[in-house]
């Protein structure tokens, strides 16, 4: 006789375990189906494609009418149980009917968790778990704002396939950083990015407040932190919990989930369960692929066959357009465990095996998921993989039986294979500069552009030439920043600024520093690039400066100090002068010498005495020269046409305006400038970081030149017809290189690296120079101040002892 | 029982930071770090006399700004490769305030 299987729920584990059951012994049972939602059994994980509205609901139906037809299933949908009487085997349907089983088979699944924020229960606050949920979200357009609370798989694929029909999304994640559970930082950042570039707004570490309402629907959502976001819907996916209610009702052990044991039995041998509503050795699930190896194991133990129910090492792939991602097993960092680390930025790229024992225990790929079946395998074999750890990273293509050596990948590289991802230089070109005599990176950048542009492909092009010229060629060691980190000055920078980090703080957490407030190497840094990357946000450390930015004076060997006054292009009055003078005597000045770039320095002034002597000078109307720091030094310049036979321009009064535009600005290292009237070059242009030499047809703009401890003429970055180009282009080439180059780099060595074909191209584009102006002028609106009149005011005690005991014994 | 002095308030320096205390045998450097522990120290790198109150703080340590060497502000011994030592001197925080041993500062006095 046929026995009776009532199946509570039609979701894709029961589903499974349907088919599996027909397919084994289609005589086995006599099913009934309930489902609490009115129709069957849907792909519910392609609900995001249908919602981006690359599919449609028909297209995601698992069970049609006649499959359920063909296999007898006596279908209630739209009803639910009420009642389970395990001692009589009967279940109670909402509408009375009791009916009878031999076997009842839970797949009850979850119910989305909503937090219990104030105003989660108005009209236009939904979850993202049904096909009712996925249509109210479809019903949103171009006019509307929808906020997703959660930036997990579920919340981020709403958020797409809303942006995907022209809605204005905002993402509101109250952790770091995107899908913390399945990636790491770098690629939860990649995830962000491309998110933000579908226009998708995200909000990381940002905590909900309150859901505010207006005649009982959603207005907005207010963040703790005071922000409003406006919304006409609000989807909540932070997270699902298992539906246990009926279970719970029916006297079924129940702890997190349904209980069952390795043959999803529960704790009644004639009651199974599956799916997102049980607990299987204390873990809940929520992705497909051991729902399915559920349900087979349910089928089999339905038909009295021998089986049980392993949990694997899962994988995730997001299903968003354009995002490509995937990750499998366990990533977190830990005691004995290691990385091997990919990045491709130009491309999007990257990838990253967690290993320890020598076996894979985790992967996180990112932009290049192509062999990410291959890695998942070695997760799920536990494979000893020390014999082709070598070339691991780069797939199941490079692995051969014999010792590989670690240039092999880049050997085994096809000549047309892409190196210079900016400059589309093949490997085949690199080869072809190499043995044309290009025997160094400096020098293959020259011949082809490889690495000159954004120098993220400097190590691939290092490669090439180590397997080309074999052992003359000796790859130069990637440098950290210092002991705090393992990262390059590069990696930090690309990281503040794709991060979005802020603080010092945020580096220090974000980039995991090995210390707990850095060092006095990387701090002066990282404060360069925090206020340069983020001048708004980010407020300037005076203790993460050197001593002498930070009293805004030279320290010299005996811990007195030097004091410079700006003069403006070298031009001084006899008023300044007599000040000067004044301020020499009345402080004890021992000497009083002018400087290489046309400035009085008067030196051996006492620490304490700084703010006095500083206001005398203010009154005289001067303020510092910033002689001390790593920003615009000095503009010299020679007296020009107003004075001079030869000059051809004025470049004084030039000198001057570039003075005034750029003061006040800090760089990665000093800038020091000159303005020469005629190619005579009197004011030594040729030789600074940047240098103009007047001609009579305009002004030849130079940049990169070096008079210290390298010497270097200046080369031409433009030749402009008027004064306002030449300020134009020189404040720029400043901005590019605040925004690029690393700390302690002068131009010339930053331009050195980045080439200056690339600079060129930067600031010859109208677009990208107006741009690099805007910005050096949002920092300077908040940079460009005296410091002398400012700490004279606000900060004159830090300059004294914070007690004097030797006036008190004096007295 | 040593007496303290109180010398002021924790809130005068700045984290990260330190200020000196002038006395007839020359300048204490009092270090405010991070964590908002205070040390006292010889303003005087054993190397070339440098102003260590004028040097970056890093944890529970201070770089000297003429040649940086480092300093350990618990014992004054140098870090790394460099050797020499700094005199370090009782100094605590109670209350916002920071005290100094009188008997020391009394020391420090009496030299004149």
């Amino acid at each position: 006789m046929t026995k009776k299987l009532i199946v509570i729920g039609a979701g894709m584990a029961s589903g499974r375990a349907l088919e599996h059951l027909f397919d084994s012994d289609p005589e086995a049972y006599d099913v009934t189906l309930f489902n609490a939602e009115p129709r069957g059994n849907y792909n519910r994980i392609m609900l995001s494609p249908v919602l981006s509205g690359e599919k449609t609901y028909d297209e995601i139906v698992t069970h049609d009418d006649a499959w359920y037809e063909d296999n007898g299933v006596t279908c209630r949908f739209g009803e639910k149980i009420t009642r389970i009487d395990r001692e009589a085997k009967t279940v109670t349907a909402e509408n009375g009917d009791v009916l009878s089983y031999d076997k009842l088979l839970f797949g009850t699944g979850s119910n989305p968790f909503m937090i219990p924020l104030p105003g989660h229960d108005l009209n236009g606050v939904i979850a993202y778990r049904d096909l009712e949920d996925t249509e109210l979200m479809m019903s949103m357009g171009p006019d509307n704002k929808v906020v997703v609370i959660g930036g997990g798989l579920l919340g981020l694929e709403a958020a797409a396939g809303m942006a995907a029909r022209g809605v204005d999304v905002t993402v509101v994640h109250i952790m770091g950083h995107l899908m913390e559970r399945q990636l790491d930082e770098a690629a939860g950042y990649l995830l962000r990015k491309a998110l933000m570039d579908k226009s998708i707004t995200v909000k990381c570490s940002a905590n909900s407040k309150e859901i505010l309402g207006e005649n009982g629907r959603v207005k907005a959502l207010l963040l703790d932190d005071g922000t409003e976001l406006p919304c006409d819907l609000l989807v909540m996916a932070v997270g699902i919990r298992p539906n246990v209610k009926l279970a719970q009702d029916a006297g079924l052990a129940v702890g997190k989930g349904i209980h069952v044991d390795d043959q999803m039995i529960t704790s009644d041998e004639d009651v199974l369960a599956v799916g997102e509503c049980v607990e299987h050795n204390g873990a809940i699930f929520g992705l497909v692929a051991p729902l399915y190896d559920q349900a087979k194991v349910a089928a089999k133990t339905l038909l009295g066959e021998e089986a049980a129910f392993v949990q694997k090492s899962l994988s995730t792939k997001l299903k968003v357009t354009g995002c490509d991602l995937f990750s499998a097993g366990d990533f977190a960092d830990g005691e004995g465990r290691e990385d091997i680390v990919f990045r491709d930025p130009a491309r999007g790229v990257y990838k990253r095996l967690v290993l320890e024992e020598n076996r894979v225990v985790g992967a996180v790929f990112y932009g290049d998921t192509s062999d990410s079946n291959w890695f998942f395998g070695l997760i799920q074999s536990g494979e000893d993989v020390s014999d082709m750890r070598d070339t691991l990273i780069f797939g199941p293509a490079y692995q051969g039986g014999a010792t590989l050596d670690p240039m092999a990948a880049v050997a085994a590289l096809p000549d047309d294979a892409e190196i210079c991802g900016c400059n589309g230089v093949s490997k085949g070109d690199i080869v072809a500069a190499i043995t044309g005599g290009a025997t160094d990176l400096a020098a293959v950048r020259a011949v082809t552009k490889a690495s000159g542009s954004c120098g993220t492909c400097t190590g691939l092009v290092e490669q090439v030439l180590g397997v080309t010229l074999g052992d003359d060629f000796v790859i130069p060691a990637a440098a950290s920043m210092c002991g705090c980190t393992d990262m390059s000055h590069e990696d930090v920078r690309r990281m503040i600024k794709s991060q979005e980090l802020k603080s010092m703080a945020a580096v220090w957490q974000e980039l995991g520093w090995k210390t707990s407030c850095g060092c006095h190497v990387c701090r002066p840094a990282l404060n360069f690039y925090l206020l340069a990357d983020w001048p708004v946000e980010y407020k300037d450390d005076p203790q993460s400066r050197f001593i002498n930015e930070r009293k805004h004076a030279n320290i010299q060997k005996d811990g007195t100090y030097s004091v410079v006054p700006r003069m403006w292009g070298g031009m001084t009055t006899p008023n300044e002068l007599r000040a000067i003078a004044d301020a020499a005597e009345k402080y004890n000045v021992p000497t009083v010498h002018v400087t290489g770039g046309q400035r009085i320095d008067l030196l051996g002034v006492r620490g304490e005495d700084l703010p006095d002597i500083w206001r005398d000078l203010n009154a005289a109307g001067m303020v510092s020269g910033h002689a001390y720091a790593k920003g615009l030094r000095t503009v010299k310049t020679c007296v020009g046409k107003d004075h001079c036979r030869f000059g051809t321009q004025d470049s004084t009064g030039l000198g001057i305006k570039i003075e005034k535009k750029l003061w006040g600005s800090w760089t990665p290292h000093k800038v020091k400038l000159a303005v020469s009237g005629c190619p005579r070059n009197c004011a030594e242009a040729t030789c600074k970081d940047i240098g103009v030499v007047c001609v009579d047809s305009g002004y030849q703009v130079g940049v990169a030149g070096a008079a210290g401890m390298d010497v270097k003429e200046t080369e031409r970055l433009a030749d402009v017809a008027t004064e306002e180009e030449a300020l134009d282009y020189i404040t720029a080439f400043m901005q590019l290189y605040r925004e690029n180059a690393k700390y302690l780099d002068r131009p010339y060595k930053w331009v050195a690296k980045v080439g200056l074909d690339w600079v060129k191209e930067q600031v010859f584009d109208e677009t990208t120079r107006n741009g690099l102006i805007e910005r050096f002028e949002l920092s300077q609106s908040i940079y460009q101040k005296d410091p002398w009149a400012e700490e004279a005011q606000k900060s004159e005690e830090k300059y004294q002892p914070l007690a004097d005991f030797k006036l008190e014994a004096a007295e | 029982m040593s007496d303290w002095i109180d010398i002021g308030a924790l809130e005068e320096i700045a984290p990260r930071g330190a200020r000196v205390v002038k006395t007839a045998m020359g300048c204490v450097a009092v270090f405010r770090t991070g964590a908002d522990e205070v040390f006292a120290l010889e303003n005087r790198c054993p190397h070339k006399g440098g102003p260590l109150s004028e040097g970056i703080v890093h944890g529970n340590k201070v770089t000297c700004p003429l040649h940086n060497w480092v300093f350990s502000l618990e014992t004054g011994a140098a870090q790394g490769a460099d050797e020499g030592t700094v005199p370090t001197y009782p100094a605590r925080v109670e209350n916002g305030r920071i005290l100094l041993e009188h008997s020391f500062l009394q020391s420090r006095m009496a030299a004149e």
